[in-house]
Order: structure tokens, then sequence, then C-alpha cells
């Protein structure tokens, strides 16, 4: 592989390369992330941040109580979103265990959702810790069972101790189990990376290993997709498209409950890395709650008033 | 589609702005003579009509200011002083928004600064100087630090309300009474300030607020009546000041030009320096004394910082200051707009090659398009002249040593700004430059807490602190 000749796949050029990166200096990353918080969206380009944010959803339940019941119900909404109007779109994705793969995608492909992809959650997610023979075999499974996106998690534990190379083989062994049947999104928990200088360094890692998207959070550790890891994500994505000429896509997850939230993450793509990126192609949220305020807010816009949620579905 | 921001206006509805004002002395709204408009720089619409003190009125706000000052004010314990610092405090935050929104509509800048720095800072300084007013033994001043008198206070239109707080609330913190007068085009906040007084029931005749022009100014700096001169602005008019004051008891502090370094070492943390580049010259349309407006690049990473600042500079939302997402707003006035224009344009005639992002500049009012000028040297005049706009000159150096020696090269040296990853490198950096303030990883940071003057050519004395406080006390050494 050549990694877009940024390294040779050995433990020295990966160093090289990640030393060489700049740091984030953390005051500084927060008070821009602050401030773009300040813009305010309002009517027109509301309505297309919702729709927007809308598309963008990967539409997620990670429990150990899902059920085939709870995933095919997900799936209907993920279709349609909202059953009493039409023009509210699907979302980007479904996003289950390994297990629920195919009852996702059979139920979703019986109701008309054929474009909507699953996504799995992959390689003893949430903490990754298991063998490459079980990461690599849940990857298989899930991809076999139709999954056409893997979020994978990186070995936190390995990265911490400086054994980047080994971070960076385990993506590069995940990336050829995918070959060109799955998107691949690496999962950085970047509450246990804490750093924003980690948070750099791992999003060079990942995409010169050959991630399509970076993922910030599992959804199982706060904080998870803050303002300010995004916007250190996007700058790593921008700085990447320019050195490489490759897109490659973010996915904050978790803490994203809100409109106004999503929105906030849609202005930090807007002004980090540019308007190309605000495409489900190049930008997903991961959330569950989220999509019931995005819809209720596209309701108060239509409708003039804040409906209850027994107006929206529950799942 | 793209993500097109739809406009986001605060509203006007907040304020209401009288067709004509007056003076406010002995504590209250005295009628004026002579009157000049003062007008919305992104519109030129009239906002009102200003008074012009002459010297009637600068003798009777004088006088209204002694008297305050022998029978109320200086006689008044530092606990009850402070009362009234804290009642001025809280009003200035609940009547935040009509600060702010008029202050934009008066000077030009963005409502975001006006919201989110100017009126925020303003009223914390009046807190902070609230909690000295009771403990002036205590600040390392001597045992029994005294007032100076009637302090005469001068004040720019670049943070009309933030200037004022400066100004006014160490002064009365001290037990000083003033008189002020905020600059011609942008009175309206030390206006809406003056009802403030009258809303905490401040004692009449401790703040006195005269507008007018430069020639009000000067009565209220060469009167005879006044003990101390506070002055923010030009280095042209603070030397006038000083000749001015030369042969007299007055006490002065002068706060007063720059042409600020901004020092990026090649182990910077890029995305924030470009942060920093933008936020030093760009904030309040780089009507900033202490702007970082020399851009000192090590030229081993000269390429990459320009390339990041020119994208990063594309996306600046350039336009009507009343609405939230506007990052620059208008020119504050014609006459700075010339000066402006005229010094890009010897930029241009000097050999710098100028850049601006494309940007929609509306067809009223003063505006200026963010510009940078590269291959300056230091012996360009937009090296060396403060330009007071959002213009940014940008020039190179080798080696940290040549950087300092560059940044010093000027008879300027109020602030500068240092990035880099390296605490070693900063500290000694710091140690090197003479500049009254220096900003590490960051730029153009106010608090209260912390002075904030110049060396050589931007001025005398401090203003924050412990240090800005002992300008406006007696039996005390001064910086």
């Amino acid at each position: 592989m050549s990694f877009y000749g940024l390294v040779d796949g050995g433990d020295a050029s990966l160093k090289s390369y990640l030393n060489n990166l700049s740091g984030v200096d953390q005051v500084g990353a927060e008070a821009r992330a602050a401030m773009l918080a300040t813009r305010s969206i309002k009517t027109s380009s509301k309505r297309w941040a919702i729709d927007t944010a809308i598309t963008m959803v990967d539409l997620t339940t990670l429990e150990g109580a899902d059920t085939p019941g709870k995933v095919k119900a997900l799936c209907t909404k993920a279709v349609r979103p909202d059953p009493t109007d039409s023009t509210v779109p699907s979302v980007g994705a479904v996003c289950v265990y390994n297990d629920m793969v195919s009852v996702a995608r059979t139920h979703l492909d019986l109701i008309g959702g054929q474009h909507v992809p699953v996504a799995a959650v992959s390689t003893a997610f949430p903490s990754g810790r298991a063998s490459m023979v079980v990461k690599i075999q849940d990857t298989q499974d899930a991809i076999d069972a139709g999954a056409a996106e893997i979020d994978m998690v990186i070995d936190r534990g390995a990265f911490l101790a400086g054994r980047y190379i080994d971070v960076f083989n385990e993506i590069v062994q995940i990336r050829q189990v995918c070959g060109d049947k799955a998107h691949l999104k690496v999962i950085f928990e970047t509450g246990e990376l804490v750093t924003y200088d980690n948070v750099r360094k791992a999003s060079f890692l990942a995409m010169a290993a050959g991630a399509d998207f970076i993922k910030t959070s599992t959804g199982k550790v706060a904080p998870a997709a803050t303002a300010p890891v995004v916007l250190v994500m996007l700058e790593a994505v921008r700085d990447f498209y320019e050195m490489t000429n490759a897109r490659i896509g973010v996915k904050p997850a978790g803490g994203i409950r809100n409109t106004k939230d999503a929105i906030k993450q849609l202005v930090l793509v807007n002004e980090t890395v540019g308007p190309d990126w605000l495409n489900p192609k190049l930008f997903r949220i991961g959330a569950s709650a989220l999509l019931n305020d995005l819809l209720m807010q596209r309701m108060k816009m239509d409708e003039g008033y804040y409906s209850s949620p027994q107006y929206v579905t529950m799942d | 589609m793209s993500f097109e921001y739809a406009p986001a206006p605060e509203s006007r509805a907040l304020v209401s702005i009288k067709p004509k004002y007056g003076h406010f002395i002995g504590g209250k709204f005295v009628a004026g003579g002579k009157h000049f408009p003062t007008i919305n720089p992104a519109t030129e619409e009239v906002l009102s009509q200003i008074a012009l003190a002459g010297k009637a009125e600068v003798d009777a706000a004088v006088k209204a200011a002694r008297k305050a000052y022998t029978t109320t004010w200086s006689k008044m314990s530092g606990k009850e002083r402070g009362k009234y610092l804290y009642r001025i405090a809280r009003i200035m935050q609940e009547r935040a928004r009509e600060f702010a929104v008029l202050e934009t509509l008066d000077n030009g800048k963005p409502i975001r600064e006006s919201r989110d720095t100017d009126i925020p800072l303003a009223a914390a300084h009046f807190f902070y100087h609230a909690g000295w007013a009771d403990k002036l033994e205590y600040a390392g001043l001597g045992t029994s630090p005294k007032p100076l008198g009637v302090a005469g206070q001068i004040i720019p239109w670049n943070f009309p309300l933030l200037m004022l707080a400066w100004k006014v609330a160490p002064a009365l913190a001290a037990g000083n009474t003033v008189v002020l007068k905020p600059a011609e085009s942008t009175p309206l906040t030390a206006l809406l300030f003056a009802e403030v007084c009258q809303q905490a029931e401040l004692p009449a005749g401790v703040v006195n607020i005269l507008t007018g022009d430069g020639s009000t100014g000067a009565l209220i700096v060469n009167h005879p009546g006044i003990d101390k001169i506070a002055f923010t602005g030009s280095t042209e008019v603070g030397k006038i000041i000083a000749r001015a004051v030369a042969s007299t008891n007055k006490s002065v502090t002068l706060e007063l030009g720059g042409k600020a370094a901004n020092i990026v070492f090649d182990d910077a943390p890029i995305d924030e320096t470009v942060e920093g580049i933008i936020n030093g010259i760009f904030f309040n349309q780089g009507h900033v004394c202490c702007a970082g407006s020399r851009l000192l690049l090590q030229e081993n990473v000269a390429e990459e910082v320009l390339h990041k600042l020119k994208n990063r500079m594309e996306k600046i939302r350039v336009g009507d200051p009343m609405d939230k997402n506007t990052d620059v707003g208008a020119i504050n006035s014609k006459e700075q707009l010339v000066k402006i224009t005229e010094l890009a344009t010897a930029g241009d005639a000097e050999g710098a090659e100028r850049w601006s992002p494309p940007c929609n500049l509306p067809a009223k009012g003063f505006w200026f398009a963010p510009t940078i000028f590269t291959g300056v040297t230091q012996a360009h005049r937009i090296a060396r002249e403060e330009i007071f706009g959002p213009v940014l000159s940008v020039l190179t150096f080798r080696t940290p040593q040549e950087g300092i020696e560059k940044a010093n090269n000027t008879p300027f040296g109020l602030s500068a700004g240092i990035w880099s990853e390296k605490g070693s490198r900063t500290l000694w950096a710091s140690q090197q430059l003479r500049a009254g303030v220096i900003w590490a990883n960051t730029f153009n940071k106010f608090d209260p807490t912390s002075p904030f003057g110049g060396y050589k050519e931007s001025g005398w004395g401090r203003e924050g602190g412990r240090h800005g406080l002992s300008a406006y006390l007696k039996g005390v050494s001064h910086e």
C-alpha cells in the first residue's frame, strides 16, 4: 500500500510523520470553537441546516438490550423520519452492533430503504480490547451480513503507550477487510485521548492508514464530540486534503442532542473545511435523540410553535 | 446549495436615541450651545446632534467636579464609594444589550464584539475597582494613599465605553472626581453612562461628561482647576498634551499609539496562530492601539502561515455591524478611512504586495477590506507608522534573535505577541521585547487585573491592575 506517499508502513517513518505535525494550542482551539458557536443561524439558513443535518444523522442504537423489534423500528424511522411529512429526507445511515446488521439490512430493503446504508460498529467496540483475529472476524461478519460502513475503534491503550505503529497496522488490516465493500470510519474515543495534540495525531495517523472517515467517539465515554475536538479534526481533514487531494469525512458522535448543537457542528464544517464537506458523504453525526429535536424544530419552522414530543415518534 | 447565513440583525428597538444631547454637569443634563452630528459609520445616517463644549461648559464641569471632590467624594469612606461603583457595574450589566447596540450604531464595530467584549469588560472594570475602593491602604502604595483631586479624561473612539471604564473606574475608586470627554465621533455610550450615574444616584458632580472636539479636549488639558490628565489617543496629540502639562503640577498618564509585532516562531501551533493573527489585526477593524499590525514570520514557516492566513481571511464576514454574524464592521469615520487608504497606497508605491479576500463592501458608509501586505521591510512606511485599520504588514526573519531585533526596531512599544510551543523560547523572547504588554499564544486579551500601557512613544503610565490604580493616588511612586 502507498499510504498517500506519506509513510512507508514502518515505525520510524510513522513516528517522524506524526512528530512533524504542528501542535494545537488548547486555549486557542477552544476560543475559536466558542467564537463559531456564536453564529446566529436563522430563517432560510436554519431550515436548510435542519434538513441537511437530518441527512447526516447516523441513527444509532448500541445497547445490550437491542432486539430485532427495536432495530426494525429504528430502520423505519431512518427511512421516513416523519411519517406525516414526506418532504423530510432519510437519515445518513442506521448504526447498529454487528449481530443486528442483517436484521437492519433486511428490514430496510423490505420497506423501501435500499438507499439507507447500515453501519456496524466493529473491532470489539467500544473498548477495542480483543485480539486482531477477533477484530478481523468481527468486521468480516458485519460486511457479510450487509454492512456498507464499518465503524472501528482504535486501540487507545496502544496509542497512549506510544505504539502508534500498532494502531496504524490495525487500521490498515481492517481497511483491507473492508476492501471496496464497506466505508471505514475510525473511532478515536477522544475522551480517552484527552489532549488536542493527541486528537490531531490520531487524525493524521488514521487518514494515512486508509480511513474514509474519522470519528470522535463511541458514545460510551464522556466528553465526546465537543466543538474544539471536532474543530481540530476538521482542520486535520482540511490539511490532509491539501497534502493528498483525498477528501476524508468526519463524524462527531456522542453529546449532540439538539438542533442547536447540530447547527453548531455545521457551522464548524462550513468555516473550517468548507461547504464541500456539508454533505453526508463527508460529514455524519452519530446520534439517537438528535433526530427528534431536528424534527420538532422543523415542525416549529413550518407551524410557528414548538410541539409536544408526542407529535414525533419515539423510535 | 451552500450554507449561506441569513441576516441575523440585532434589534435596534432596544435603544432610544434623542435627537439632541447636552452635557452632563453636576449630575444634570445641561443644554449645549453649538452642536455637531454623530453618525452611524456603517450607513452615514445621522444618529443625533451632539453639543460642543466651550470654555463656559468646561469651567462649569471642573467647578462641579471640584465641589463634589471637596464636599462629598474625597470625604466618603472607601467602603461607601465602593458601593456606588458596584451599583454602576450592575446597572451596566443589566443594560448591557442597550449599551452594545448603541456602541455598534455609533462606532461601526460588530455587535458580536460590543456584546461579547466591550460591554462585559467595561462592567468588569467597575466591579474590579469597586473592590479596591476600601482596600487602598493595602495596595502596597503607602499607608494612607490620597486621591489627586479632579481628573480630566480624554478618551478615543475605538472602544468608547471600555475606555471610559478604564478611566472612570480607577479614578472614582481612588476618590477622585472626573471631567470626561468622549471622542467626537462616538459620544453616545458615554451619554448613556451619564444616565447610569443618575440611576445609581451617584453624588452630583463626581462624574461630569462633556462632549466636543479637540478644542474641548485642549480646554480640559489646559484648565488650571484640573489635577490630573489621563489621555488615550494618538502619539501626536499625546505629545501636545505632554508639552501642555510640562510646566504645571498636573499628573499625567498617556496611552498612545503602537505598531505591535506579532512574532511567529517555527514551532508555533499553526492553526491557533492564524486565529491569533486574525484577532490581532482584524479585531475591531484594526482600530486598536495594541493591534498586532506587524506580523513577523520565521522564514521557514512563512509560506505555510501565509497560505493558511489567506484561506482563513476568505472566511471573514465583513458587513452590517448589527448582524450577529459579522466579524469586521465599518471604519469609524471618513477621516480614518482616508488615512488608512493613504497608508495602504504608500504600501503599494513602496513595492509591497497587497492582498485582500474578495468581499462585497456596502455602498454607503466607510469600509476597508481586510488587507495584508507581503514583502514588507523595516524601511516601509507601513512597517513603521500606525495605520489603525485592518491592514497587516508581513515581514520575515531568519533567527529568533533577528525576530526580536526587528520587533524592537520601532519608536513604539505598546504590545507584542509571541507564538511558540516552546516555553523556554517564549520566556526568553518576552524578556527581550520592549513592550508594555506581551501576549504568548494569544492576542488582544484584556482583563481589569492586568496593567496595560506602553514603552517609548506608546505612552506613560499604566491602566488596570494595581499599577493603574497608583496613577490616581498621591504620595506613591508613579511608573
